[in-house]
């Protein structure tokens, strides 16, 4: 078959590039996972005493669940302030919406890592908030308090995320046959009442798609937290970070990134249940 | 509704929001001029001498060097194989596409810190010795799923029939793609290699842990955040960069949207 032989043809290199460099990373990580010795030097032996290691550890699960609450609550707060704007930009803002939405996204091509780095500034102890707050006579000296703390991964995060979020919601916002809105009010239906019952069932896709985009990157974030969070504000990607930087104990930092796998693909298994990733992701 | 002179209350909204994203970056800038070496308010006076002191800075220059050439490599890499994975997912129905469009998806969701630690545990298992370029191996994971949707979305836009009549009037298939296919593609193209460029060139955390004693430029960005003192130069070289960025993507955006003629579906990933 010609056709078999053409898809083949196309479908081989992206299909042994994946294999390559995305599942085969992982198969060796859950073979690390099973070996002994800080580098995993130990090649021959196989032992489930990483896993039995990591189980028996609280901190560890105190630290997953906590950076779980942190994630949940940062693409919560992200969707909440990004359905207004996606809101707005859909049906308020007429002709330039396209524009204004772009203004929205051009921030998120610049620099991630001076993003955070700049809401150190703003956080600071010389920072613009406190600056602020000493001027307004809220408080009386400058601290540092708002810096280093989980706060502060929340707000930077939060701050990261809304443009994300606020795509895939305007995206379904956008899709809504604009003739069910003049029906219901046609039939005398109140505007917030159609918005309850019309508009915010058909976007949540949308805010589905979001509010995951947002939530499982921000599971494995490291960068953050070193960069804002303190001790406090550590999160789960720290200690996989810390096991195969510093600790160099790359067993158990394998064990502790197939735990963080696994609470993944149960979130993208959730997530597909609402639709295609790419057609969540809105591009 | 009656007309009123007032901003409505979602422009507002809209205003504190676009104010709220911007600031950070303003922030950046006005740093940039600001001639002391402490990023704090007061201001100490304009100064361009951090722009200067840019240009003599050999590890930076080494690091964005090699942020350039792993950009570029990966990038595309990238738009190579994504649009083969788009040319086979949108043409075609065969048996095995479902399963490569679920896993080609996936690295678009899956945490970095997990893509970077299993590839360098990949590297050390099999030898690789790290680098700049290793990371960008890496980079090419990342970015592949955003350049196989920017060209699904194009190849749907237009018939098949194009590459057939070619065929018809005798070249082969792969000639029919070479000259039918890629001049029609190329804006999408282009727009995936751009989008795919930004990524890698602003690529953390994967790089963090696979370049070994090469720099990439953000990965030498992170090492002087911790030197106060060459922080000034460090924010100069940010300004540059944001400027530049939103050039390309600006770029690659109106790409994108001139290369789409209007919209039909994406066939489901």
């Amino acid at each position: 078959m010609k056709h078999r032989g053409r898809f083949a043809a196309l479908i081989g290199p992206p299909s042994l590039y994946l294999l390559l460099f995305f599942l085969a990373p992982m198969a060796v990580m859950a073979l690390y996972s099973l070996r002994a010795g800080t580098l995993g030097a130990a090649r021959d032996v196989f032992t489930l005493d990483n896993y039995r290691l990591y189980l028996a550890n609280d901190n560890f699960h105190r630290l997953l669940l906590r950076s779980a609450g942190m994630a949940f609550a940062i693409a919560v707060l992200a969707s909440l302030l990004a359905y207004p704007l996606a809101y707005y930009l859909a049906f308020q803002a007429g002709t330039n919406k396209v524009l204004m939405l772009t203004l929205i996204i051009i921030p998120t091509w610049t620099s991630y890592l001076l993003r955070i780095f700049s809401w150190k500034l703003i956080l600071g102890s010389n920072g613009v908030l406190n600056s602020l707050l000493l001027w307004a006579g809220l408080i009386r000296e400058a601290s540092p308090i708002l810096l280093y703390s989980q706060a502060a991964v929340i707000v930077t995060l939060v701050y990261v995320w809304i443009p994300f979020v606020a795509l895939p919601i305007f995206a379904a916002l956008e899709r809504i046959d604009r003739s069910l809105l003049e029906a219901a009010a046609d039939l005398g239906c109140q505007p917030w009442e159609a918005f309850l019952r019309i508009t915010l069932p058909l976007s949540l896709p949308g805010v589905v798609a979001g509010f995951f985009f947002a939530l499982i990157p921000t599971l494995g974030e490291f960068v953050t937290p070193l960069l804002v969070g303190g001790t406090s504000g550590m999160m789960y990607g720290n200690l996989i970070q810390d096991q195969f930087m510093r600790a160099l104990n790359w067993p158990m930092g394998s064990v502790m990134s197939l735990a963080m796998l696994a609470v993944v693909l149960v979130l993208i298994f959730v997530l597909t249940r609402f639709g295609s990733l790419s057609d969540l992701a809105g591009l | 509704m009656k007309p009123s002179r007032l901003p409505s209350l979602g422009f507002v909204y809209y205003l504190g929001i676009a104010l709220l994203l911007y600031l950070p970056i303003l922030l950046l800038v006005i740093f940039s001029f600001n001639n002391s070496t402490v990023l704090v308010f007061p201001l100490k006076g304009f100064t361009l001498k951090w722009y200067g002191q840019l240009s003599q800075n050999g590890e930076l220059l080494q690091a964005v060097r090699n942020s350039l050439l792993i950009g570029l490599g990966s990038s595309a890499v990238a738009t190579l194989l994504g649009a083969m994975g788009a040319l086979a997912v949108v043409r075609y129905k065969l048996p095995g596409q479902g399963l490569f469009t679920a896993v080609s998806a996936l690295p678009l969701v899956i945490p970095y810190v997990i893509l970077g630690v299993s590839l360098l545990l990949l590297y050390r298992e099999i030898g690789i010795p790290l680098s700049a370029p290793a990371a960008g191996l890496g980079h090419v994971i990342i970015s592949t799923p955003y350049a196989l949707l920017i060209i699904a979305s194009r190849l749907v836009g237009f018939p098949d029939n194009l590459e057939e009549a070619a065929m018809d009037l005798g070249t082969s298939y792969w000639g029919a793609l070479l000259r039918i296919t890629l001049p029609i593609c190329s804006p999408a193209l282009l727009a995936a290699f751009m989008l795919c460029f930004t990524i890698s060139f602003d690529e953390y955390s994967i790089s963090s842990f696979l370049v070994g004693t090469d720099n990439t430029l953000p990965v030498y960005l992170y090492s002087q955040l911790r030197f106060p003192a060459r922080l000034p130069i460090v924010v100069a070289l940010a300004a540059i960069l944001m400027v530049l960025t939103i050039l390309v993507m600006v770029i690659s955006e109106w790409l994108r949207r001139v290369g789409q003629t209007p919209a039909r579906k994406v066939e489901p990933l």
